[in-house]
């Protein structure tokens, strides 16, 4: 690989896109969460129910604010970096993102304000109505997102004209067959992200023997919501491996580190692709297991990366590594929920000190499942930047030096660095003093500013404050 | 070729989005930009209580045009985020800072001095590299095969440099204007002393600019000369600020906001006279870069829901803060 404008240009998007992507997935599970909980104290009239609310409350204000700050950045990447690519689909994919942008801003502009900051203004249904919404407003931001990525997967609905790549029927650029697989695979994986952060923010808790009553309310839900949705997201995954050898048999190949074609095909466990050789070293396989996965009978016939000209494989390393982190992530969830269920029914979960640790320490195996399985689809889909049209190559902005991107990239992971460390600090401090307070916000702040929401002040600047009208 | 009523309705839209962020985060990055000329811990918290309900909001504005710019524009998007790849960098680096700055520099008495440097230096590069690139389009975008064709720093130049001061000097007066409207007492008075001198300032930054350093054979590229009347808007700008120096004795607490947004206005008007037909000056139309029909449409609908519930929505916390910020 060369270190050239193309290369780095790629490190950055993958660097920008990878850090951003954190905090999206975690505030659709948060709303998601927030707006069961709040639910089940609608319906219960629990008090707990509320402590446990306005403690998740701050948090997702934090995680909805970093992500709009590294959401901002997204949405210049694609003309700094791939001007030629937003030229020539900027028509299909300027629009989708442009929805998302919208969406965003209508949610900041209503709801998310009524839940911020109505919760003394509003009757109680019509509070729980806004948690809803704001948990759908960020399941439909989702929804551009992965529009926008599928049709960059399998493009359909457009037709080219002067080379440029326009829309021709909007209905099968965003509902296509794929979209339809690929958004509840990721509402899914924010879900379960969400809910693994508050089963091991609940496991913490009792480990340190603080907040008990919040933590079980935390353990007993994330805990049952993981272990009911982990099933249908590996039932998802499934199918969105099927679209994959269906429509992007290169990147199937690639995932599957099946060199040459096979039948019937074994299945690699676990190897160390050798992309120079095309071989893979210390391979652990099963015969004939290959075959059944993905066509579903011992015998069939598996297509290899040989098949394709040199000039349209992907790399292999990247997205086998990849596929299979992220599916032991998966796993790691499955048996952390079930396990952690069946010590509950047997009432041993709050006792069970090494597997509150283990609950606890699974806490980002969301976040990895979901970064792992976003390389897989974008490096699986190389050399296209637009499978099939546009190739990422061809499709990087044409006046950018290496020195110009090599300094760019270089100041991103810096400026990340010290945001992130922020950022993550202050989610930090505050799961870790657990539920204290009711959350206030402070005066004379706005749903625009809801980094100021988490904590306590007299003023958002620090001092007292008086509005005169 | 004449852009469709489509193409019109959106370069409206983004025309409109820019003038609202100009002005309203104009003023916020001011107040950032005088809160690094004064030492005095009340000035400063008091010029941040000022703008603490809006700041935030007023980036949405930002974002919307760069939004609508790709969607709409996706041939303009591509040239100038590639023609202006290191102001883009540095208006996000700070951005990023300022809204860190923000939101931290309370929050920590040993980090306080880092942070209001970076709230200071983050406002005035924002400004600086938003002056930059107005100046850089005025000198035209070389465009070639529907991609930028020029070099990475082909954006400084004397000429842009003093636009950068300009509008660095000039979101300063913005700023100026908003704390006389916004506070009272002591902080009132500081703010007054310094309005005149930024209106003086910025008066003379434009003269050097151009009298000395723009190359105005550029303008036989532009439709200027069929549009003797655009003139009127530039007199309209000077007279503004002669306005604010004038009247700045009067003690009329709205006047020098007013006269400020004028300015901006009528420079803003200036500029578009200057460069219509052209969405990139002066190579590529508003007619030729609009995205085509189906995708304008696509993409109204959503427009015409979400941008009037923004501007509501703004309207109503400019509303709900109102009058004289006063600490109790």
């Amino acid at each position: 690989m060369e270190l050239d404008a193309f290369f780095l240009s790629r490190i950055q998007f993958a660097f920008v896109v990878a850090f951003h992507i954190i905090f999206p997935s975690f505030t659709i599970g948060l709303a998601a969460w927030l707006a069961t909980i709040e639910g089940a104290r609608l319906a219960t009239g629990n008090a707990l129910y509320r402590r446990v609310f306005d403690f998740w409350l701050k948090v997702f204000a934090v995680s909805f604010g970093m992500g709009v700050v590294t959401g901002i950045v997204m949405a210049f990447q694609f003309g700094t970096n791939w001007s030629v690519l937003a030229q020539k689909t900027g028509s299909i994919q300027g629009p989708l993102l442009g929805y998302e942008t919208l969406t965003a801003f209508m949610l900041e502009a209503t709801f998310f304000g009524v839940m911020l900051l109505g919760r003394e203004r509003v009757s109680p249904w019509f509070y729980f109505f806004a948690c809803c919404m704001v948990s759908l407003g960020t399941m439909a931001s989702s929804f551009w997102i992965l529009a926008n990525n599928s049709w960059m997967q399998v493009p359909l609905g457009h037709t080219i004209v002067d080379g440029r790549i326009i829309p021709a029927d909007w209905w099968a650029i965003t509902t296509g067959p794929i979209m339809r697989l690929r958004w509840p695979h990721m509402l899914f994986a924010a879900f379960l992200t969400t809910g693994m952060c508050v089963t091991a923010t609940g496991a913490w808790y009792v480990l340190r023997g603080v907040h008990r009553a919040d933590a079980r309310v935390m353990l007993h839900w994330g805990l049952g919501l993981v272990a009911v949705l982990i099933p249908i997201q590996l039932f998802f995954g499934h199918l969105t491996g099927l679209y994959v050898l269906h429509y992007q048999p290169a990147k199937f190949a690639a995932i599957e580190a099946r060199w040459k074609t096979q039948q019937p095909a074994s299945e690699v466990l676990l190897a160390i692709p050798d992309e120079a050789e095309k071989r893979n070293l210390f391979a652990i396989q099963i015969p004939k297991l290959g075959s059944f996965i993905a066509s579903g009978n011992w015998t069939a016939l598996e297509t290899g990366l040989e098949t394709f000209p040199l000039d349209d494989q992907p790399p292999v390393l990247i997205p086998f590594l990849s596929f299979r982190i992220m599916v032991g992530m998966g796993l790691i969830m499955l048996a952390v929920s079930w396990f952690g269920n069946f010590l509950r029914l047997r009432g041993r979960l709050e006792t069970t000190r090494w597997f509150l640790w283990g609950a606890f320490l699974a806490f980002p195996v969301g976040f990895i499942a979901i970064i792992a399985g976003w390389f897989t689809a974008e490096v699986g889909r190389q050399p296209w930047v637009v499978y099939g049209l546009l190739r990422t190559r061809d499709a990087v902005t044409p006046s950018l030096a290496t020195d110009d991107v090599l300094v760019s990239l270089i100041s991103y992971v810096l400026v990340y660095a010290l945001v992130y460390s922020f950022g993550a600090y202050y989610i930090f401090t505050l799961l870790r003093d657990g539920p204290t307070g009711e959350a206030r916000a402070i005066p004379g702040t706005t749903a625009s500013r809801p980094m100021a929401y988490a904590d306590t002040a007299d003023s958002a600047t620090g001092g007292r404050l008086r509005i005169d009208g | 070729m004449e852009p469709s009523h489509l193409a019109l309705f959106w370069a409206g839209a983004i025309a409109c989005a820019i003038l609202v962020y100009v002005i309203l985060d104009g003023f916020d990055l001011g107040v950032g930009i005088l809160f690094g000329t004064t030492r005095d811990e009340a000035h400063r918290v008091g010029m941040l209580d000022t703008i603490a309900p809006f700041w935030d909001g007023n980036e949405t504005w930002l974002v919307v045009t760069a939004a609508g710019l790709f969607a709409a524009f996706p041939d303009a998007y591509a040239v100038f985020l590639g023609a202006f790849y290191f102001p883009v960098l540095l208006l996000l680096f700070g951005l990023i800072f300022r809204g860190i700055a923000f939101e931290f520099r309370f929050r920590s008495e040993r980090m306080r001095h880092v942070w209001d440097w970076g709230f200071f230096l983050g406002s005035t590069v924002v400004a600086f590299v938003q002056g930059a690139a107005i100046g850089a389009i005025m000198r035209g975008i070389p465009v070639a095969d529907g991609q930028y064709a020029g070099g990475s720093w082909d954006w400084l130049h004397p000429f842009t440099i003093l636009t950068g001061i300009g509008l660095v000097l000039g979101y300063a007066l913005l700023g100026a204007g908003w704390l006389v409207l916004k506070s009272e007492g002591e902080l009132r008075d500081w703010a007054y002393r310094r309005v005149r001198w930024l209106a003086l300032g910025v008066l003379i930054v434009l003269l050097v600019a151009f009298t000395v350093t723009f190359d105005y054979s550029v303008l036989a590229r532009s439709d200027l000369s069929l549009r003797p009347w655009g003139l009127a808007f530039p007199v309209i700008g000077v007279i503004a600020l002669l306005g604010i120096l004038v009247g700045a004795r009067s003690d009329r607490d709205r006047l020098p906001f007013a006269m400020t947004v004028l300015f901006f206005l009528a420079a803003f008007l200036s500029l578009i006279v200057m460069f219509w037909p052209y969405m990139i000056p002066y190579s590529v139309t508003v007619a030729s870069a609009a995205a085509p029909a189906s995708t304008l449409r696509f993409f109204f609908y959503g427009g015409v829901v979400v941008l009037p519930v923004i501007a509501v929505y703004t309207i109503a916390v400019y509303w709900v803060f109102r009058g004289k910020v006063r600490r109790g």
